[in-house]
């Protein structure tokens, strides 16, 4: 597998909130997170990009071992991420928030800017409008958009589709599906199982912390045990 | 003719001194707004860095002046200004390393800062004081006046006279270069809008890869050189005296505040308001409403608001107003 993230258990300090959770996304697909909430979907993330204090676990790209690598690090190595909240810079426009994802990149990262508006139109058009004036939706394209400025091998997402409505989040889910071809591994934390799922190449059902199902999409959708407790029959 | 003579009058003890006092002030609170919004508390070691930065520039004038080095007709503080700017960066970057970033990693709230920094303003305050004593210090040189009243009077045969003093112009525009230059630079170069994102949402800029430190370095630069030249610009324009420093901390922080704190072309603007409302406030109109109103209306008393002693008033009353009924400044949206 090109990324993945072996008996992972740790917390915020004090007592461990995931528990030997295990996680492995190839390029070109798509895994999603999922589980009740409190499951420690969104910890199980931020351990895998260095955020919190792991009691055990590895966590390796390409072979490599980026286990004891901070989090700006694992950004340098191709490790995007875009947080559920506060994952645009609200008082930069369009274009500077995206300048500032490829803030690490040389002058080239003005082709991947092109590349960006051409994956969101709708960006291209509110260019030079402050992002804090847009709305849910456009944000959380402004988002992906900025973290794919450093051409990210892996892309984790939390919660893409939180608080936008059902519309918006087809499309968001459209865009991710197409992020997906330019073979980025994505791996994303969601509420929306069904939907999720259904794009969804491999999911995981975390549960108390721990793995409880994981399967492709197809197979956790149909899966009886799955569908009673978290997709609601 | 009465109604230029009035026109000349507020120009000459209302405008000109509400610009030159305005820029000095819109400087200071440039940084102490780009302090707040990198290092998100309010830097009361201001004002002294200010009088320190004053004071080096004051200790080079005289050196050169005793080395017979001066400047033209223009003061020989403005050839001493680039070297007493880095020796303030310098000193800048030290405080930081040594008292500031120990609380910035430790992640302290924002009024443990604002008390380190009050430690930091008596130290500054103390040495300013020590090395160069706190009664008035005259370091202006070159040549005083652009126009004198009386040159003005004869020129226009006017009863009242405009006076323009070198330094007033100088200031105006340095102020005006700079802030010009420092605004370019936040808009448009990649390391200024990289301030301008670690402002906006720190933990974010972390994940665009964005190095912390180096954004605290430039600004700590940024607020040294701001710093020093308001200072200097103010020195030079008035006098020298420790005590005044920590005087205007309260019109800077109020030009700040009323800009929206965080935001640079509200404190630039707001340093202006502060200065003009200051001015305003404690002038006496009775010679300007002796030009304007017929006989039988005019004034006894001196038509001022509030004695000169009460300007401090002024600001605090913007202040309180301001935090009051707009508490994100009067100029919406952008910060930093």
């Amino acid at each position: 597998m090109f990324f993945s993230a072996k008996n992972l258990s740790g917390g915020y300090g004090g007592v461990d909130i995931i528990h030997s959770c295990s996680f492995e996304v190839n390029k070109g697909e798509i895994v999603s997170i999922l589980g009740p909430n409190g499951a420690g979907k969104s910890t199980a993330m931020k351990a895998m990009l260095g955020m919190l204090e792991l009691s055990s676990g590895e966590v390796t790209i390409d072979g490599k071992d980026l286990s004891n690598l901070n989090t700006q690090t694992r950004v340098k190595l191709g490790v995007s991420f875009v947080p559920q909240t506060k994952n645009v810079f609200t008082e930069m426009s369009v274009q500077e928030n995206l300048e500032m994802g490829g803030f690490l990149r040389d002058a080239s990262y003005k082709e991947t800017i092109d590349e960006i508006y051409e994956l969101f139109p709708v960006l291209f058009e509110k260019r030079n409008q402050i992002v804090g004036e847009l709305s849910g939706g456009q944000r959380q394209q402004v988002a992906i958009g900025r973290a794919l400025m450093i051409k990210p091998s892996v892309l984790m997402l939390d919660e893409p589709t939180a608080g936008v409505s059902p519309i918006v989040m087809d499309e968001l889910f459209d865009h991710i599906q197409r992020i997906k071809e330019k073979n980025v591994a994505i791996l994303m934390v969601e509420q929306n199982a069904r939907q999720a799922l259904n794009i969804s190449d491999r999911g995981y059902v975390l549960v108390m912390g721990e793995n409880k199902y994981t399967g492709t999409g197809s197979d956790l959708l149909n899966d009886s045990e799955v569908r009673r407790s978290f997709l609601g029959g | 003719m009465d109604f230029l003579n009035a026109i000349v009058l507020i120009a000459n003890f209302v405008i000109v001194p509400a610009l030159t006092y305005g820029s000095q002030l819109a400087l200071g609170a440039i940084g102490v707004t780009l302090i707040y919004g990198v290092l998100r508390f309010a830097n009361f070691a201001y004002g002294d860095l200010m009088a320190f930065g004053t004071m080096i520039s004051i200790l080079i004038t005289w050196k050169f002046q005793s080395m017979g080095i001066t400047f033209g007709f223009l003061p020989t503080a403005l050839l001493a200004l680039p070297f007493a700017v880095v020796v303030t960066i310098i000193v800048s970057l030290i405080f930081d390393k040594f008292i500031f970033e120990y609380y910035r990693i430790k992640k302290s709230p924002g009024v443990t800062l604002i008390v380190v920094s009050l430690g930091l303003m008596f130290v500054l305050n103390g040495i300013v004081r020590i090395v160069i004593g706190t009664g008035d210090k005259q370091f202006f040189d070159g040549q005083k006046f652009l126009i004198k009243a009386n040159e003005f009077k004869e020129l226009t045969g006017l009863n009242e006279g405009l006076a323009i003093k070198s330094t007033q112009l100088i200031t105006l525009i340095t102020t005006v270069i700079i802030a010009l230059m420092l605004f370019w630079f936040l808009e448009k170069t990649k390391t200024g809008k990289s301030m301008r994102a670690y402002s906006n949402n720190e933990d974010l800029a972390l994940l665009s890869g964005i190095d912390p430190s180096r954004v605290v370095m430039i600004t700590w630069i940024i607020a040294s050189i701001l710093a020093t030249v308001a200072g200097t610009l103010y020195g030079l324009d008035k006098s020298f005296k420790p005590f005044t420093y920590f005087n205007n901390l309260l019109p800077i922080f109020a030009a700040a505040i009323v800009g929206g704190i965080g935001n640079p072309i509200g404190a630039f603007f707001g340093g202006f308001l502060v200065a003009f409302s200051e001015i305003m406030i404690t002038y006496a109109y009775k010679k300007v409403l002796i030009y304007l109103l017929p006989e039988s209306l005019e004034p006894t008393s001196l038509m001022q608001l509030l004695s000169t002693d009460y300007k401090f008033a002024v600001s605090f009353s913007i202040l309180v107003i301001v935090l009051l009924f707009r508490p994100n400044g009067i100029f919406k949206g952008k910060v930093l």
